[in-house]
């Protein structure tokens, strides 16, 4: 494979778009997250109208509502938030660093080193509850990360921790700890029972408090160093060189994108499980409305892939009631083929153009 | 320097040394390492007494343990590990990227939807070595995969196979088709989901003749064409706008390539389940180890059967008795050898 072929073999044109477009466009997707919020308090087995969700918000309501809302459905939506937020702004952030459309949360080694760390947890130790193995997956996040870079600087020619080496270090790493967790579950079968809930990626009885009071700041912290170091990742999308030219230090934005990355991801991870599909799938949506910039493109997959979470967990709740669907389903039943429509139909208008 | 360069029915390539000794010494290796896994066991057989029994010229025991139970094992390693290899190669060199596996096209997710359904279904039925095991479980992953592959290139029929596109539509497609099978391990009981784990992880555990001889086959007659469309490969490796230009039909001849790589790994999914690992590494080993411009068909071949029959042998023997999947091993034998070639190619094959 040569070097073309790993930057994007169809970058997507550079359209300008104004200000005032874009801010149109952020106001809104965000309109469009507070009716999937409201959404979210409102459906489930036992469904509120309109008017009891809005006493409960204005803050009287009947006991009932108040209890359905803000001791089952609040802390759900929350999780679901900072989990959909966090995981697309980290696909984003991923493919923008390895030019690579194809990369996603998980490629940086943050996603599979929770995961070894979780099994860890729980093989080791006999943790179960996930406020429990919170601390281990936000360690795991950071040791999988860290080791991914480690490698991808060790291969780079000049040390700046290029695309490519950062992508099969990534593939590699993620290899080797995915087979420790895979050999872990085979030893232990009551493992694989608290951990195949976990992959899934449920937020069924909605997380702890205390593990959203850690993970929900986590998460923001990612979004502020993500979105300021926005501009830089935009230069080194010109290339290392040009980037240099324009006064970036590469390697500097690099780590500042993997610091990002892996705040992002062990706190969404720690909230809702290893979601697949919002990170390497919400960023192609976005595009799609904001262009490449990333100073534009940031903020709204925040918004759209928390959208998108809120959703899959609403559906989730309402398809096979009175039971539920855990919401990793959801997002690869029902969004995998919204997305090849996406895909198919966008490229197709295209061409028309 | 100067490269020597055959000719051979029309075809010409070039001849470079490094990549003659890669796919020789790498041969070598695997066909040693054969030797040695047929040989190891809880019957311990001598390498030398190996070769003795393979030439049939051995002690009938031998023989017995050699021939019947170990040689159809190591060589589905050979065979599985050269298919995943090719197809990998192929898919990257298609879609010109270098995370592009076969298993992004839905192969993997289609299968694994069919052999999990049968295993979470079938119950009881479907472990130990029922019919439902032997030969069903294989059909359904076989069918599964083919299915989802055939999907997605059905999806990419009114818009073409360039770029970006397959892949991603094969990514959405395969997040439809995991979802179902994360949504199969949660409602299935808890033995059903350990027999789907160890399925999902990929194994070669006790495999007989007969599968041999039916993966043998089907991938023979689907590798022929590969014969045909390999030189081609090597043009589109130049770019599409040249491709075109020196009058080759782009569009069609990657649908093809795809195709091809597709069913073969389809194919390798249903004998040995999905083993992650060598579709999307083999073919940057194989590029590392002889510093070629694209992902090298013939080196990803032998690399990977290569990689297959190591990791099978360390599937058999680390933790004996017990044996763990060769997917997983492929990762713990693969990636730091992968680790230690980035490492050490610095100079910058890569970048």
């Amino acid at each position: 494979m040569s070097l073309s072929g790993l930057v994007l073999t169809r970058a997507p044109a550079l359209r300008s778009r104004t200000v005032s477009a874009q801010a149109g466009w952020l106001a809104m997707t965000a309109s469009a997250l507070l009716l999937a919020v409201l959404l979210s308090l409102a459906v489930g087995s036992r469904g509120l109208i309109p008017g009891e969700l809005f006493d409960v918000v204005r803050g009287s309501g009947t006991a009932e509502a108040r209890a359905i809302v803000l001791e089952l459905r609040l802390s759900r939506t929350i999780a679901a938030v900072i989990a959909g937020a966090g995981l697309a702004v980290a696909g984003a952030v991923i493919q923008g660093h390895t030019r690579n459309p194809l990369a996603d949360p998980g490629l940086l080694g943050v996603t599979s080193g929770a995961a070894v760390a979780v099994v860890l947890a729980i093989f080791l130790l006999g943790i179960t509850d996930p406020a429990g193995y919170l601390w281990f997956c936000l360690l795991g996040a950071l040791l999988g990360t860290v080791l991914v870079t480690a490698v991808g600087l060790a291969g780079a020619k000049r040390r700046d921790a290029s695309p490519a080496s950062l992508v099969l270090a990534g593939a590699a790493v993620n290899a080797l700890l995915g087979a420790v967790t895979g050999v872990m579950l085979l030893l232990d079968s009551a493992s694989l029972d608290v951990y195949r809930f976990w992959t899934v990626g449920s937020l069924a009885g909605g997380p702890d408090a205390q593990v959203l009071a850690v993970a929900g700041p986590l998460v923001l912290a990612g979004l502020v160093i993500a979105i300021a170091h926005a501009p830089a990742l935009d230069s080194l999308a010109l290339g290392d060189d040009a980037a240099k030219a324009l006064g970036r230090n590469p390697l500097r934005t690099r780590l500042t994108g993997l610091a990002a990355v892996t705040l992002l991801v062990g706190g969404a991870v720690a909230c809702a499980g290893s979601l697949g599909f919002v990170g390497l799938v919400a960023p192609h949506v976005v595009r799609r409305l904001t262009g490449p910039v990333h100073r534009w493109l940031l903020p709204q997959c925040a918004l759209v892939g928390a959208v998108f979470v809120l959703l899959a967990d609403v559906v989730g709740r309402l398809v096979v009631h009175p039971d539920e669907l855990p919401v990793g389903v959801v997002l690869g039943i029902f969004g995998g083929p919204a997305f090849v429509l996406i895909v198919l139909r966008f490229r197709r208008s295209r061409r028309g153009r | 320097m100067t490269v020597p360069a055959v000719r051979v029915l029309g075809v010409s390539a070039r001849l470079r040394p490094r990549y003659l000794v890669v796919l020789v010494t790498g041969a070598l290796a695997a066909l040693a390492l054969s030797v040695v896994s047929a040989g190891v066991g809880d019957y311990a057989v001598p390498p030398g007494r190996v070769v003795a029994a393979l030439l049939g010229n051995g002690d009938p025991m031998e023989e017995l343990v050699v021939t019947t139970i170990r040689l159809p094992r190591v060589l589905l390693a050979l065979v599985v590990g050269a298919a995943l290899g090719v197809s990998g190669a192929i898919t990257q060199a298609t879609a010109r990227n270098a995370l592009a596996s076969p298993d992004l096209l839905g192969v993997t997710a289609g299968a694994s939807v069919g052999a999990v359904l049968v295993i979470v279904i079938g119950g009881r039925d479907a472990a130990g070595s029922g019919i439902l095991r032997t030969v069903g479980i294989p059909v359904a992953a076989l069918i599964g995969g083919t299915i989802a592959a055939g999907l997605v290139l059905l999806l990419l029929r009114t818009t073409g196979a360039d770029g970006l596109r397959p892949l991603l539509v094969g990514v959405g497609v395969s997040a439809f088709l995991s979802g179902i099978v994360s949504w199969l391990m949660v409602v299935a009981t808890i033995n059903d989901a350990a027999r789907a784990n160890v399925w999902l992880t990929g194994t070669l555990n006790g495999r007989s003749w007969a599968e041999l001889w039916a993966a043998g086959a089907a991938l023979t007659v689907i590798a022929l064409p590969l014969v045909v469309l390999a030189p081609r490969l090597l043009t589109l490796r130049l770019g599409i706008d040249v491709a075109r230009g020196l009058g080759l039909n782009t569009g069609r001849t990657q649908a093809m390539l795809l195709l091809a790589a597709v069913v073969l790994a389809a194919a390798t999914t249903a004998v040995a389940g999905p083993i992650g690992f060598v579709a999307l590494v083999v073919p940057h080993l194989a590029r590392l180890a002889t510093g070629s411009a694209g992902p090298p068909l013939a080196a990803s071949a032998v690399l990977g059967a290569l990689l297959l029959v190591a990791a099978d042998l360390v599937a058999r023997t680390a933790f004996a008795p017990i044996q763990i999947p060769t997917g997983a091993v492929t990762a713990f034998v693969g990636a730091p050898f992968l680790i230690w070639l980035l490492i050490r190619n610095r100079r910058g094959v890569l970048t």
